[in-house]
Protein backbone atom coordinates (compact mmCIF):
# COMPACT_ATOMS: atom_id res chain seq x y z
CA UNK A 1 0.00 0.00 0.00
CA UNK A 2 2.76 2.27 0.86
CA UNK A 3 4.45 1.49 -2.15
CA UNK A 4 1.64 2.24 -3.85
CA UNK A 5 0.99 5.46 -3.13
CA UNK A 6 4.73 6.15 -3.14
CA UNK A 7 4.39 4.94 -7.06
CA UNK A 8 1.16 6.90 -7.37
CA UNK A 9 3.02 10.30 -5.80
CA UNK A 10 5.54 9.79 -8.29
CA UNK A 11 3.43 9.65 -11.08
CA UNK A 12 1.74 12.81 -10.02
CA UNK A 13 4.94 14.32 -9.19
CA UNK A 14 6.75 13.19 -12.78
CA UNK A 15 3.53 14.41 -14.41
CA UNK A 16 3.24 17.90 -12.46
CA UNK A 17 6.88 18.07 -13.28
CA UNK A 18 6.29 17.89 -17.15
CA UNK A 19 3.39 20.49 -17.04
CA UNK A 20 5.55 23.08 -14.99
CA UNK A 21 9.11 22.48 -17.39
CA UNK A 22 6.67 22.89 -20.04
CA UNK A 23 5.05 25.84 -18.68
CA UNK A 24 8.71 27.17 -17.24
CA UNK A 25 10.50 26.53 -20.57
CA UNK A 26 8.62 25.49 -23.38
CA UNK A 27 7.95 28.89 -24.45
CA UNK A 28 12.29 29.18 -24.71
CA UNK A 29 12.48 26.06 -26.47
CA UNK A 30 9.73 26.02 -28.86
CA UNK A 31 9.55 29.20 -29.89
CA UNK A 32 13.28 29.17 -31.32
CA UNK A 33 12.98 26.28 -33.16
CA UNK A 34 9.83 27.54 -34.70
CA UNK A 35 11.74 30.30 -36.03
CA UNK A 36 14.32 28.34 -37.43
CA UNK A 37 11.83 26.02 -38.88
CA UNK A 38 10.72 29.25 -40.54
CA UNK A 39 13.46 30.00 -41.41
CA UNK A 40 14.56 27.10 -43.47
CA UNK A 41 11.09 26.72 -44.88
CA UNK A 42 10.81 30.03 -46.46
CA UNK A 43 14.47 29.26 -48.08
CA UNK A 44 13.38 26.08 -49.22
CA UNK A 45 10.13 27.39 -50.80
CA UNK A 46 12.39 30.52 -52.20
CA UNK A 47 14.96 28.06 -53.79
CA UNK A 48 12.27 25.61 -55.33
CA UNK A 49 10.63 28.22 -56.80
CA UNK A 50 13.80 29.47 -58.47
CA UNK A 51 13.75 32.87 -57.26
CA UNK A 52 17.70 32.17 -56.13
CA UNK A 53 20.49 29.72 -57.52
CA UNK A 54 21.17 28.94 -54.00
CA UNK A 55 20.25 25.53 -53.09
CA UNK A 56 17.72 25.18 -50.12
CA UNK A 57 18.75 23.47 -46.61
CA UNK A 58 17.59 20.13 -47.46
CA UNK A 59 20.03 20.03 -50.62
CA UNK A 60 22.63 19.32 -47.79
CA UNK A 61 21.31 15.84 -47.56
CA UNK A 62 19.70 15.27 -51.21
CA UNK A 63 22.89 16.06 -52.85
CA UNK A 64 24.95 13.16 -53.12
CA UNK A 65 28.49 14.64 -52.88
CA UNK A 66 27.57 17.00 -49.70
CA UNK A 67 25.56 13.98 -47.68
CA UNK A 68 28.76 12.16 -47.99
CA UNK A 69 30.67 15.42 -46.65
CA UNK A 70 27.98 15.49 -43.78
CA UNK A 71 28.37 12.14 -42.94
CA UNK A 72 31.62 11.62 -42.55
CA UNK A 73 33.56 14.12 -41.51
CA UNK A 74 36.58 12.29 -40.48
CA UNK A 75 37.76 11.31 -44.02
CA UNK A 76 41.33 11.62 -45.02
CA UNK A 77 42.28 10.93 -48.60
CA UNK A 78 45.17 13.10 -48.59
CA UNK A 79 45.96 16.35 -49.38
CA UNK A 80 43.52 18.96 -49.56
CA UNK A 81 40.88 16.26 -49.75
CA UNK A 82 40.14 15.86 -45.77
CA UNK A 83 36.55 15.78 -44.09
CA UNK A 84 34.92 18.79 -42.26
CA UNK A 85 36.67 18.09 -39.19
CA UNK A 86 39.90 18.09 -39.98
CA UNK A 87 39.11 21.27 -41.96
CA UNK A 88 37.68 22.49 -38.91
CA UNK A 89 40.66 21.36 -36.72
CA UNK A 90 43.02 23.04 -39.45
CA UNK A 91 41.42 26.35 -38.81
CA UNK A 92 40.88 26.38 -35.25
CA UNK A 93 44.27 25.43 -34.96
CA UNK A 94 45.56 28.72 -36.43
CA UNK A 95 42.80 30.23 -34.12
CA UNK A 96 44.10 29.21 -31.53
CA UNK A 97 48.06 30.69 -32.38
CA UNK A 98 47.26 33.58 -33.70
CA UNK A 99 44.49 34.45 -30.42
CA UNK A 100 46.78 33.07 -27.55
CA UNK A 101 49.72 35.33 -29.30
CA UNK A 102 46.31 38.42 -29.47
CA UNK A 103 45.89 38.00 -25.41
CA UNK A 104 49.15 37.37 -24.14
CA UNK A 105 50.37 40.99 -26.09
CA UNK A 106 46.59 42.53 -25.98
CA UNK A 107 46.94 41.94 -21.96
CA UNK A 108 50.42 43.02 -21.48
CA UNK A 109 50.50 45.92 -23.43
CA UNK A 110 47.07 46.84 -22.25
CA UNK A 111 48.50 46.81 -18.56
CA UNK A 112 51.36 49.15 -19.75
CA UNK A 113 49.06 51.59 -21.63
CA UNK A 114 46.82 51.48 -18.85
CA UNK A 115 49.67 52.27 -15.91
CA UNK A 116 51.52 54.55 -18.48
CA UNK A 117 49.50 57.64 -19.27
CA UNK A 118 52.77 58.99 -21.35
CA UNK A 119 52.45 55.28 -23.33
CA UNK A 120 49.14 55.66 -23.53
CA UNK A 121 48.69 59.46 -24.95
CA UNK A 122 51.88 57.62 -27.83
CA UNK A 123 50.26 55.00 -28.67
CA UNK A 124 46.28 55.54 -28.33
CA UNK A 125 45.74 57.32 -31.79
CA UNK A 126 47.57 54.87 -33.47
CA UNK A 127 45.89 51.97 -31.93
CA UNK A 128 42.72 53.29 -32.62
CA UNK A 129 43.95 53.60 -36.10
CA UNK A 130 45.11 50.01 -36.89
CA UNK A 131 41.75 48.36 -34.98
CA UNK A 132 39.48 50.27 -38.03
CA UNK A 133 41.27 47.98 -40.82
CA UNK A 134 39.55 44.74 -41.62
CA UNK A 135 41.07 41.62 -41.66
CA UNK A 136 40.84 41.40 -45.91
CA UNK A 137 42.56 44.21 -45.84
CA UNK A 138 45.79 42.82 -43.64
CA UNK A 139 45.80 39.48 -45.75
CA UNK A 140 48.06 41.14 -48.74
CA UNK A 141 50.29 43.13 -46.17
CA UNK A 142 50.73 39.90 -44.10
CA UNK A 143 51.22 37.84 -47.13
CA UNK A 144 54.04 40.31 -48.40
CA UNK A 145 55.46 40.82 -44.90
CA UNK A 146 55.41 36.99 -44.34
CA UNK A 147 55.95 35.23 -47.63
CA UNK A 148 53.94 31.75 -46.11
CA UNK A 149 50.46 31.31 -46.01
CA UNK A 150 50.09 29.73 -42.67
CA UNK A 151 52.53 32.69 -40.97
CA UNK A 152 50.17 35.06 -42.45
CA UNK A 153 46.88 33.58 -41.57
CA UNK A 154 48.02 33.52 -37.88
CA UNK A 155 49.11 37.50 -37.93
CA UNK A 156 45.88 38.03 -39.17
CA UNK A 157 43.71 36.84 -36.66
CA UNK A 158 46.39 38.58 -34.51
CA UNK A 159 45.75 41.49 -35.64
CA UNK A 160 42.35 41.19 -35.71
CA UNK A 161 41.69 39.96 -32.68
CA UNK A 162 44.20 42.52 -30.24
CA UNK A 163 42.84 45.22 -30.42
CA UNK A 164 39.75 44.69 -27.91
CA UNK A 165 41.59 42.67 -25.76
CA UNK A 166 44.32 45.72 -25.97
CA UNK A 167 41.71 48.10 -25.39
CA UNK A 168 39.73 46.84 -22.40
CA UNK A 169 43.00 45.78 -20.43
CA UNK A 170 43.78 48.96 -20.42
CA UNK A 171 40.66 50.75 -19.49
CA UNK A 172 40.22 47.76 -16.83
CA UNK A 173 43.54 49.04 -15.46
CA UNK A 174 42.72 52.49 -16.07
CA UNK A 175 38.97 52.18 -13.86
CA UNK A 176 40.76 50.67 -10.94
CA UNK A 177 38.81 52.19 -7.94
CA UNK A 178 40.58 54.97 -5.90
CA UNK A 179 39.52 53.02 -3.18
CA UNK A 180 41.89 50.24 -3.59
CA UNK A 181 44.47 52.50 -4.47
CA UNK A 182 44.15 54.29 -1.19
CA UNK A 183 44.41 50.68 0.73
CA UNK A 184 47.39 49.57 -1.36
CA UNK A 185 48.90 53.53 -0.34
CA UNK A 186 48.42 53.55 2.98
CA UNK A 187 49.77 50.12 3.46
CA UNK A 188 52.25 50.78 1.15
CA UNK A 189 51.59 46.93 -0.18
CA UNK A 190 55.02 46.09 -2.66
CA UNK A 191 54.37 46.36 -6.36
CA UNK A 192 54.25 42.92 -6.66
CA UNK A 193 51.75 42.38 -4.72
CA UNK A 194 49.61 45.45 -6.01
CA UNK A 195 49.54 43.71 -9.21
CA UNK A 196 48.61 40.40 -9.08
CA UNK A 197 45.91 40.90 -5.67
CA UNK A 198 44.70 44.29 -6.58
CA UNK A 199 45.86 45.31 -10.19
CA UNK A 200 44.89 42.61 -12.10
CA UNK A 201 41.28 41.20 -10.02
CA UNK A 202 40.28 44.73 -10.52
CA UNK A 203 40.72 44.55 -14.11
CA UNK A 204 40.24 41.02 -14.93
CA UNK A 205 36.44 41.47 -15.43
CA UNK A 206 37.38 44.34 -18.24
CA UNK A 207 39.87 41.59 -19.81
CA UNK A 208 37.74 39.14 -20.17
CA UNK A 209 35.25 41.05 -22.21
CA UNK A 210 37.93 42.05 -24.78
CA UNK A 211 38.95 38.62 -24.48
CA UNK A 212 34.78 37.78 -25.77
CA UNK A 213 35.29 40.13 -28.35
CA UNK A 214 38.11 38.91 -29.65
CA UNK A 215 37.14 35.55 -30.12
CA UNK A 216 34.36 35.80 -32.32
CA UNK A 217 36.74 38.56 -34.29
CA UNK A 218 39.26 35.77 -34.68
CA UNK A 219 37.01 33.41 -36.06
CA UNK A 220 35.96 35.77 -38.70
CA UNK A 221 39.00 36.87 -39.42
CA UNK A 222 40.23 33.15 -39.98
CA UNK A 223 37.24 31.87 -42.64
CA UNK A 224 38.01 35.57 -44.72
CA UNK A 225 41.82 34.92 -44.34
CA UNK A 226 41.64 31.42 -45.45
CA UNK A 227 39.39 32.13 -48.90
CA UNK A 228 42.05 34.36 -50.08
CA UNK A 229 44.88 31.79 -49.30
CA UNK A 230 45.08 29.10 -51.77
CA UNK A 231 46.22 25.59 -51.14
CA UNK A 232 45.50 25.31 -47.37
CA UNK A 233 43.99 22.92 -45.53
CA UNK A 234 40.99 25.04 -43.92
CA UNK A 235 36.90 25.40 -43.60
CA UNK A 236 37.42 28.92 -45.05
CA UNK A 237 39.32 27.81 -48.33
CA UNK A 238 37.03 24.34 -48.31
CA UNK A 239 34.08 26.97 -49.21
CA UNK A 240 36.69 28.94 -51.90
CA UNK A 241 37.30 25.63 -53.39
CA UNK A 242 33.62 24.63 -53.20
CA UNK A 243 32.70 28.10 -55.15
CA UNK A 244 35.08 27.62 -57.86
CA UNK A 245 33.79 23.92 -58.56
CA UNK A 246 29.80 25.03 -57.99
CA UNK A 247 29.61 22.85 -55.09
CA UNK A 248 26.86 25.32 -53.71
CA UNK A 249 25.26 23.04 -51.16
CA UNK A 250 29.15 22.02 -49.71
CA UNK A 251 29.34 25.68 -48.59
CA UNK A 252 25.84 25.37 -47.24
CA UNK A 253 27.33 22.78 -44.50
CA UNK A 254 30.46 24.54 -44.36
CA UNK A 255 28.81 27.51 -43.14
CA UNK A 256 26.63 25.73 -40.41
CA UNK A 257 29.79 24.49 -39.64
CA UNK A 258 31.67 27.93 -39.20
CA UNK A 259 28.45 29.18 -37.51
CA UNK A 260 28.40 26.11 -34.83
CA UNK A 261 31.82 26.57 -34.26
CA UNK A 262 31.69 30.23 -33.43
CA UNK A 263 28.47 29.96 -30.97
CA UNK A 264 31.03 27.00 -29.40
CA UNK A 265 33.74 29.21 -28.98
CA UNK A 266 31.78 32.35 -27.08
CA UNK A 267 30.50 30.36 -25.15
CA UNK A 268 33.30 28.55 -23.99
CA UNK A 269 34.99 31.54 -23.16
CA UNK A 270 31.74 32.87 -21.46
CA UNK A 271 31.73 29.80 -19.65
CA UNK A 272 35.48 30.58 -18.62
CA UNK A 273 34.38 33.89 -17.76
CA UNK A 274 31.83 32.96 -15.66
CA UNK A 275 34.08 30.10 -13.76
CA UNK A 276 36.70 32.65 -13.10
CA UNK A 277 34.50 35.68 -12.09
CA UNK A 278 31.68 34.00 -9.94
CA UNK A 279 30.06 36.86 -8.50
CA UNK A 280 29.62 38.62 -11.68
CA UNK A 281 31.86 41.15 -10.25
CA UNK B 1 50.45 41.93 26.12
CA UNK B 2 49.50 43.41 23.01
CA UNK B 3 49.79 47.04 24.64
CA UNK B 4 53.43 46.41 25.37
CA UNK B 5 54.89 48.35 22.16
CA UNK B 6 52.59 51.41 22.61
CA UNK B 7 54.31 51.76 26.32
CA UNK B 8 57.54 51.90 24.89
CA UNK B 9 56.62 54.07 22.14
CA UNK B 10 55.19 56.60 24.33
CA UNK B 11 58.44 56.03 26.76
CA UNK B 12 60.62 56.73 23.66
CA UNK B 13 58.56 60.05 23.04
CA UNK B 14 59.09 60.85 27.00
CA UNK B 15 62.90 60.78 26.26
CA UNK B 16 63.18 62.15 22.55
CA UNK B 17 61.51 65.57 23.59
CA UNK B 18 61.65 66.91 27.11
CA UNK B 19 59.35 69.26 27.06
CA UNK B 20 56.54 69.41 29.48
CA UNK B 21 53.59 69.06 27.03
CA UNK B 22 55.37 66.79 25.14
CA UNK B 23 52.34 64.15 25.17
CA UNK B 24 50.84 66.66 23.69
CA UNK B 25 52.14 67.37 20.86
CA UNK B 26 51.86 63.29 19.54
CA UNK B 27 49.79 65.17 16.94
CA UNK B 28 49.44 68.83 16.11
CA UNK B 29 47.56 70.45 13.56
CA UNK B 30 49.13 74.19 13.24
CA UNK B 31 47.68 77.11 11.03
CA UNK B 32 46.72 74.43 8.67
CA UNK B 33 44.94 75.44 5.44
CA UNK B 34 43.57 74.08 2.31
CA UNK B 35 43.29 76.35 -0.69
CA UNK B 36 42.19 74.44 -4.03
CA UNK B 37 43.08 76.75 -7.08
CA UNK B 38 40.41 76.58 -9.74
CA UNK B 39 39.71 78.50 -12.86
CA UNK B 40 37.83 81.66 -11.16
CA UNK B 41 40.17 81.66 -8.50
CA UNK B 42 41.36 79.82 -5.55
CA UNK B 43 38.94 77.84 -3.36
CA UNK B 44 39.42 77.57 0.52
CA UNK B 45 38.73 74.43 2.04
CA UNK B 46 39.90 74.82 5.37
CA UNK B 47 41.62 77.81 6.88
CA UNK B 48 43.50 78.47 10.28
CA UNK B 49 43.24 74.91 11.54
CA UNK B 50 44.88 74.34 15.40
CA UNK B 51 44.73 71.26 16.93
CA UNK B 52 46.59 69.54 18.95
CA UNK B 53 45.84 65.63 19.83
CA UNK B 54 47.57 63.49 22.74
CA UNK B 55 48.77 59.87 22.43
CA UNK B 56 45.88 57.62 22.92
CA UNK B 57 42.72 60.01 22.62
CA UNK B 58 39.46 59.51 20.92
CA UNK B 59 39.06 62.62 19.06
CA UNK B 60 35.10 62.94 16.72
CA UNK B 61 34.54 65.41 14.35
CA UNK B 62 30.98 67.11 13.14
CA UNK B 63 30.16 69.36 10.84
CA UNK B 64 28.01 70.01 7.79
CA UNK B 65 28.58 68.26 4.71
CA UNK B 66 31.38 70.43 2.65
CA UNK B 67 33.01 71.57 5.44
CA UNK B 68 36.58 69.84 5.03
CA UNK B 69 36.02 67.00 7.54
CA UNK B 70 37.53 64.61 5.53
CA UNK B 71 39.80 66.88 3.90
CA UNK B 72 41.11 67.31 7.12
CA UNK B 73 41.37 63.73 7.89
CA UNK B 74 43.31 63.59 4.57
CA UNK B 75 45.78 65.74 5.55
CA UNK B 76 46.75 63.34 8.77
CA UNK B 77 46.59 60.14 6.92
CA UNK B 78 48.71 61.56 4.04
CA UNK B 79 46.46 61.31 1.13
CA UNK B 80 46.58 65.58 1.14
CA UNK B 81 48.78 67.84 1.74
CA UNK B 82 48.20 71.38 3.27
CA UNK B 83 48.73 74.39 1.24
CA UNK B 84 49.88 76.26 4.71
CA UNK B 85 50.89 75.21 7.77
CA UNK B 86 51.81 71.82 9.09
CA UNK B 87 50.55 68.33 10.13
CA UNK B 88 53.28 66.52 12.39
CA UNK B 89 53.23 63.47 13.99
CA UNK B 90 55.75 62.89 16.82
CA UNK B 91 57.25 66.17 15.33
CA UNK B 92 57.56 64.57 11.91
CA UNK B 93 55.44 66.41 9.16
CA UNK B 94 53.20 64.40 7.70
CA UNK B 95 54.15 63.69 3.69
CA UNK B 96 52.38 60.81 2.27
CA UNK B 97 50.14 57.53 3.62
CA UNK B 98 51.71 54.78 5.87
CA UNK B 99 50.25 52.21 7.90
CA UNK B 100 51.10 53.94 11.32
CA UNK B 101 48.29 56.13 10.40
CA UNK B 102 45.61 53.04 9.11
CA UNK B 103 42.38 54.45 7.57
CA UNK B 104 38.86 52.72 7.57
CA UNK B 105 37.17 54.10 4.70
CA UNK B 106 34.35 55.59 4.32
CA UNK B 107 32.80 52.61 1.69
CA UNK B 108 34.96 49.98 3.43
CA UNK B 109 37.07 49.41 0.76
CA UNK B 110 37.66 45.86 1.16
CA UNK B 111 39.20 43.54 -1.94
CA UNK B 112 35.70 41.84 -3.15
CA UNK B 113 38.15 38.97 -4.65
CA UNK B 114 39.47 37.73 -1.04
CA UNK B 115 38.19 36.71 1.66
CA UNK B 116 38.27 38.58 5.10
CA UNK B 117 41.01 36.43 6.36
CA UNK B 118 43.01 37.28 3.04
CA UNK B 119 41.92 40.80 3.63
CA UNK B 120 43.28 41.49 6.98
CA UNK B 121 46.30 38.94 5.97
CA UNK B 122 47.34 41.49 3.39
CA UNK B 123 47.53 44.60 5.53
CA UNK B 124 49.49 42.35 8.43
CA UNK B 125 51.85 40.87 5.51
CA UNK B 126 53.19 44.55 3.94
CA UNK B 127 53.57 45.64 7.10
CA UNK B 128 55.65 43.00 8.78
CA UNK B 129 56.88 40.89 5.47
CA UNK B 130 59.18 39.49 7.91
CA UNK B 131 56.94 37.57 10.70
CA UNK B 132 56.62 33.87 10.23
CA UNK B 133 53.57 33.22 7.80
CA UNK B 134 51.89 31.45 11.25
CA UNK B 135 52.62 34.35 13.50
CA UNK B 136 50.89 36.81 10.73
CA UNK B 137 48.22 34.25 10.10
CA UNK B 138 47.53 34.00 14.22
CA UNK B 139 47.37 37.96 14.29
CA UNK B 140 44.71 37.75 11.74
CA UNK B 141 42.61 35.30 13.34
CA UNK B 142 42.97 36.90 16.34
CA UNK B 143 41.97 39.96 15.28
CA UNK B 144 39.07 39.09 12.95
CA UNK B 145 37.77 37.08 16.65
CA UNK B 146 37.93 40.63 18.47
CA UNK B 147 35.57 41.56 15.78
CA UNK B 148 33.09 38.83 16.15
CA UNK B 149 34.20 37.12 12.53
CA UNK B 150 35.86 34.66 13.45
CA UNK B 151 32.82 32.43 12.02
CA UNK B 152 33.25 34.14 8.51
CA UNK B 153 37.08 34.60 7.94
CA UNK B 154 36.15 32.45 4.61
CA UNK B 155 33.54 34.58 3.43
CA UNK B 156 34.18 37.03 0.65
CA UNK B 157 32.80 40.82 0.67
CA UNK B 158 30.02 40.35 -1.27
CA UNK B 159 28.40 37.64 1.16
CA UNK B 160 28.82 39.93 4.07
CA UNK B 161 26.50 42.12 5.27
CA UNK B 162 27.48 46.28 5.77
CA UNK B 163 28.03 45.63 9.32
CA UNK B 164 30.10 42.36 8.67
CA UNK B 165 32.12 44.50 5.98
CA UNK B 166 32.76 46.78 8.60
CA UNK B 167 34.13 44.48 10.95
CA UNK B 168 36.85 43.45 8.06
CA UNK B 169 37.51 46.51 7.83
CA UNK B 170 37.76 47.64 11.35
CA UNK B 171 39.84 44.16 12.26
CA UNK B 172 42.03 44.93 9.00
CA UNK B 173 43.27 48.46 10.32
CA UNK B 174 43.49 47.07 13.94
CA UNK B 175 45.69 44.52 12.81
CA UNK B 176 48.67 46.17 11.76
CA UNK B 177 48.60 48.32 15.66
CA UNK B 178 48.25 51.87 13.76
CA UNK B 179 49.26 54.87 15.91
CA UNK B 180 46.27 56.32 14.64
CA UNK B 181 43.16 54.89 13.60
CA UNK B 182 41.20 57.28 11.25
CA UNK B 183 37.35 56.35 10.37
CA UNK B 184 35.65 58.77 7.92
CA UNK B 185 31.99 58.08 8.88
CA UNK B 186 32.43 54.70 9.61
CA UNK B 187 28.82 53.64 10.63
CA UNK B 188 26.95 56.19 8.52
CA UNK B 189 25.56 53.06 6.18
CA UNK B 190 24.66 51.21 8.85
CA UNK B 191 21.38 49.98 10.58
CA UNK B 192 21.00 51.84 14.18
CA UNK B 193 21.64 48.67 15.82
CA UNK B 194 24.57 47.37 13.84
CA UNK B 195 25.94 50.72 14.62
CA UNK B 196 25.38 50.83 18.58
CA UNK B 197 26.86 47.14 18.56
CA UNK B 198 30.24 48.32 16.67
CA UNK B 199 30.19 51.57 18.83
CA UNK B 200 30.35 49.36 21.53
CA UNK B 201 33.19 47.01 19.84
CA UNK B 202 35.48 50.14 18.83
CA UNK B 203 35.13 51.34 22.19
CA UNK B 204 36.11 48.24 23.79
CA UNK B 205 38.99 47.40 21.33
CA UNK B 206 40.12 50.95 22.32
CA UNK B 207 39.94 50.68 25.65
CA UNK B 208 42.16 47.41 25.11
CA UNK B 209 44.72 49.20 22.70
CA UNK B 210 44.61 52.84 23.38
CA UNK B 211 45.58 53.71 19.70
CA UNK B 212 44.86 57.49 18.81
CA UNK B 213 41.40 57.68 16.91
CA UNK B 214 40.21 60.31 15.01
CA UNK B 215 36.81 60.03 13.58
CA UNK B 216 34.40 61.96 11.39
CA UNK B 217 30.36 61.53 12.22
CA UNK B 218 27.43 62.77 11.11
CA UNK B 219 25.68 61.37 14.99
CA UNK B 220 25.85 63.79 17.85
CA UNK B 221 25.15 61.08 20.35
CA UNK B 222 27.78 58.64 18.74
CA UNK B 223 30.21 61.63 19.21
CA UNK B 224 29.38 62.06 22.60
CA UNK B 225 29.28 57.98 23.45
CA UNK B 226 32.45 57.62 21.81
CA UNK B 227 34.95 60.68 22.07
CA UNK B 228 37.26 62.51 24.73
CA UNK B 229 36.59 65.78 22.57
CA UNK B 230 34.35 66.52 19.96
CA UNK B 231 35.59 68.95 17.40
CA UNK B 232 33.15 71.22 15.81
CA UNK B 233 33.76 72.32 12.60
CA UNK B 234 31.93 75.92 11.22
CA UNK B 235 30.49 75.62 7.33
CA UNK B 236 32.35 75.53 4.32
CA UNK B 237 33.93 77.05 2.21
CA UNK B 238 36.83 78.27 4.13
CA UNK B 239 35.44 76.14 7.53
CA UNK B 240 37.77 76.29 10.16
CA UNK B 241 37.50 74.48 13.73
CA UNK B 242 34.28 76.46 15.70
CA UNK B 243 34.28 74.88 18.71
CA UNK B 244 36.08 72.00 20.72
CA UNK B 245 33.64 70.43 23.63
CA UNK B 246 35.39 68.04 26.21
CA UNK B 247 33.36 65.08 26.85
CA UNK B 248 33.53 64.38 30.57
CA UNK B 249 32.04 61.17 30.77
CA UNK B 250 34.55 58.37 33.14
CA UNK B 251 35.67 55.33 31.10
CA UNK B 252 34.74 52.73 30.62
CA UNK B 253 31.28 54.19 29.18
CA UNK B 254 28.43 52.58 29.12
CA UNK B 255 25.53 53.86 26.94
CA UNK B 256 22.37 53.51 29.34
CA UNK B 257 24.52 55.30 32.25
CA UNK B 258 25.82 58.91 30.39
CA UNK B 259 22.41 58.75 29.01
CA UNK B 260 20.68 59.28 32.75
CA UNK B 261 23.56 61.95 33.39
CA UNK B 262 22.12 65.44 32.83
CA UNK B 263 25.09 66.94 31.50
CA UNK B 264 24.42 64.57 28.57
CA UNK B 265 21.58 66.31 27.32
CA UNK B 266 23.21 69.81 28.25
CA UNK B 267 26.49 69.05 25.72
CA UNK B 268 23.83 66.91 23.44
CA UNK B 269 21.98 70.58 23.18
CA UNK B 270 25.27 72.88 22.69
CA UNK B 271 25.93 70.60 20.01
CA UNK B 272 22.86 70.50 18.50
CA UNK B 273 22.74 74.39 19.01
CA UNK B 274 26.33 74.69 17.49
CA UNK B 275 25.24 72.82 14.34
CA UNK B 276 21.39 73.61 13.50
CA UNK B 277 21.49 76.97 15.06
CA UNK B 278 24.92 79.09 15.04
CA UNK B 279 26.11 77.22 12.15
CA UNK B 280 22.84 76.28 10.56
CA UNK B 281 23.82 74.43 7.14
CA UNK B 282 21.81 77.22 4.16
CA UNK B 283 21.85 75.18 1.47
CA UNK B 284 20.04 71.53 2.10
Amino acid sequence: MVANAKARSTDFNFAEFVRRFWKKQGQNILLPVLGILLFLTIWQLLSSAGVTRLPGPLSVWTEQRTRELLLYPFYDRGGLDKGLFWQTLASLGRVAKGYSAAAIIGISMGVLIGVSPVLNKMLDPLFQFLRMIAPLAWVPIALIALQQNQRAAIFVIFITSVWPILINTAEGVRQVPQDYINVAKVLRISRWTYFFRILMPSALPYIFTGLRIAIGLAWLAIIAAEIVMTGIVGIGFFIWEAYQQSFLSDIILAVIYIGAIGLLLDRVVAYIQQLILPTGK
Amino acid sequence: MKVTPMLNQSQTLVLESPQQHSSDSFLSLTDVSKVYPTPKGDYVVLRDINLTIASGEFICLIGHSGCGKTTLLNMVSGFAQPTDGNVKLRGKSITEPGPDRMVVFQNYALLPWLTAFENVYMAVDAVHPGKPEAQKRAIVREHLALVGLADAMEKKPPQLSGGMKQRVAIARALAIRPEVLILDEPFGALDAITKEELQEELLKIWNDHRCTVLMITHDIDEALFLADRLVMMTNGPAATIGEVMEIPFPRPRDRTQIMEDPEYYNLRNYALDFLYHRFAHDVD
